[in-house]
């Protein structure tokens, strides 16, 4: 069993003088029961060229747990969970320091190439992002890039993967229209199928629900449910009842720093930090 | 004169006058597009697809030749700056967005797209033509795909862009290599659109004259392969507009004709096929 302190809150920022006080007293008594740690992130600074995005953003994200990001638009909370992918390489003059690490090994190793990585973190996006082929197509890509499965095995493992994002009901009959066809709420539980079939250990989630409806909302939600026992969920989100909904732990970011960490229940109902009450109370942000 | 009036006065006029620039443009192409259809309809007939040109003076003939010919040699050029095309625009999409080769290799597609076509034609002619003493079908087509190319990178490039960010990071995030997202996520997504360029390209090049008149030159006879001097339609209709005989004056505006008609169905088709494009993402 791993314990891990609570990021403790340092400068006093004017307001909440109390709070602040508070927190210094409590900061290094009050321990996080976390279970088993599935990604220690380390000092974790991110940059855009020369805008810094991240600041020294220290936690861990407890196994088979949900753990939400909050905080209002720019705080960091995208780009911090964008960094467990390396997705970042892509663009020009994006880098990351510090250390991110997955059973011993540091994502951020350059040394390793992403590609060895990228299959271990799953990611789905805000927009739904189905690929331009039939529904099957679309989990086999995935399967058959790491494995080479015959095609009865890959049938199975597509049916699979469909079943555990709880959508081979609705899809049974129609394996082969085109991914696109489906709805919003289909799409994204098929990318989220898609991400399940190569067994990632972490699955990340970027506001997987904010372009949806209320009832295919409800869907992914309850499909984070179940799938938390199976896989490290890692999600952001807009919606403060949502990371109340789903969440095991929550993180509160605000402009590139983690200004506060600890279960669900703690942020929500008795933060340390007088910006964290405001803002999931809805007074700031 | 109250502010509102002047100022309802003042939206009229400007409404006026782009109206009447609009009217005048659409008035001058209908002009065109009227005239051919009229003058060169009467001269599409069954002759028109199955016989050579007759000589001066001898009644009917056609232009089988010249047809087969643009045909042969708007495809082989298809055939040589597609594949190119596309490889360089995926070079400018997907590798070379920011880099000093990329920019490069931008602005001089640039220039070709808007370099006369009459340059691309003397060009060939220098390095093609002279060195093999013998106007040709190839040299035709070289000169084509030249004038090709750049289209087609510069549309597959763009195409290639629209592509939202978040297919290509979902393709990665599975741990798909870089190679296999673009072959087989992205182009996909981009087919429509990369299929759409090709054409606009193939409709560009079918209505060149310049470029063939110095490669392909002209031929009244049967062809025996791309090694001769090649009919083409667009040249026939420069030379027998030129002449002093009414049958071939007729076949100039059946060719003229023909070509219009060809460019502006691919042009709507490959319209139709983009619009559909946009309404389906």
């Amino acid at each position: 069993m791993n314990e891990v302190m609570y990021r403790q809150a340092t400068t006093g920022q004017g307001t909440g003088m109390k709070k602040n006080t508070m927190a210094m007293e409590l900061g290094p008594q009050r321990k996080l029961e976390m279970g088993e740690i599935k990604l220690s992130i380390r000092h974790l600074n991110f940059y855009y060229g020369d805008k810094q995005a991240l600041f020294d953003n220290t936690l861990d994200i407890a196994a088979r747990k949900v753990t939400a990001f909050i905080g209002p638009s720019g705080c960091g909370k995208s780009t911090h969970i964008r960094t467990y992918n390396r997705m970042f390489e892509l663009y020009k003059g994006f880098r990351a320091e510090g250390e991110i690490m997955i059973d011993g090994i540091n994502l951020l190793d350059t040394s390793i190439p992403a590609l060895h990585l990228r299959h271990r973190v799953g990611m789905i996006f805000q927009k739904p992002t189905p690929f331009p082929m039939s529904v099957f197509d679309n989990i086999a890509y995935g399967l058959k890039l790491h494995n080479s499965f015959s095609a009865s095995e890959i049938e199975g493992r597509v049916e699979k993967a469909l079943r555990d994002a709880a959508l081979w009901d609705e899809v049974q009959g129609k394996l082969h229209h085109p991914g696109t066809a489906l709805s919003g709420g289909q799409q994204q539980r098929l990318c989220i199928a898609r991400a399940l079939a190569v067994e990632p250990d972490v699955l990340l989630m970027d506001e997987p629900c904010s372009a949806l409806d209320p009832i295919a909302t409800a869907k992914i939600e309850e499909l984070i449910e179940e799938l938390k026992g199976k896989l490290t969920i890692v999600i952001v989100t807009h919606n403060m009842q949502q990371a109340a909904r789903v969440s095991d732990f929550t993180a509160y970011m605000y402009m590139g720093k983690l200004m506060e960490f600890g279960t669900t229940s703690t942020i929500f109902m008795n933060p340390v930090r007088k910006e964290t009450e405001d803002y999931v109370t809805g007074r700031f942000g | 004169m109250t502010l509102l009036t002047r100022r309802k006065l003042l939206n009229f006029i400007v409404l006026t006058l782009s109206g009447m620039a609009a009217v005048l443009g659409l008035f001058m192409l209908s002009w065109i597009l009227g005239d051919v259809a009229w003058k060169g309809f009467s001269s599409i007939n069954w002759d028109f697809f199955t016989q050579l040109p007759a000589p001066p003076g001898v009644q009917g003939g056609g232009l089988v030749n010249a047809i087969i010919g643009t045909l042969l040699m708007t495809g082989t050029a298809a055939c040589i700056a597609v594949p190119f095309g596309m490889m360089s625009g995926t070079y400018l999409a997907e590798f070379g967005k920011n880099n000093l080769v990329g920019h490069l290799i931008r602005f001089l597609a640039d220039i070709l797209v808007s370099a006369p076509s009459i340059v691309i034609g003397v060009f060939v002619y220098l390095v093609l033509v002279k060195p093999m003493h013998n106007f040709s079908g190839w040299a035709g087509a070289v000169s084509l795909a030249i004038i090709m190319l750049p289209v087609v990178s510069r549309t597959t490039e763009e195409m290639l862009r629209l592509v939202p960010p978040e297919i290509r990071e979902a393709a990665l995030a599975l741990g798909s290599p870089y190679w296999k997202m673009t072959f087989v996520i992205i182009y996909r997504s981009a087919s429509s659109g990369i299929a759409t360029g090709v054409m606009l390209a193939v409709a560009r090049v079918a209505g060149e004259t310049a470029p063939l008149l110095f490669t392909a030159l002209n031929s009244p006879y049967w062809m025996h392969g791309m090694n001769e001097p090649m009919a083409n339609l667009t040249v026939v209709l420069f030379n027998y507009a030129m002449s002093p005989y009414d049958d071939w004056h007729r076949l100039a505006w059946g060719a003229a004709f023909l070509i219009t008609m060809t460019v502006l169905a691919v042009n709507v088709f490959a319209r139709i096929m983009l619009r559909a494009k946009r309404r389906m993402s």
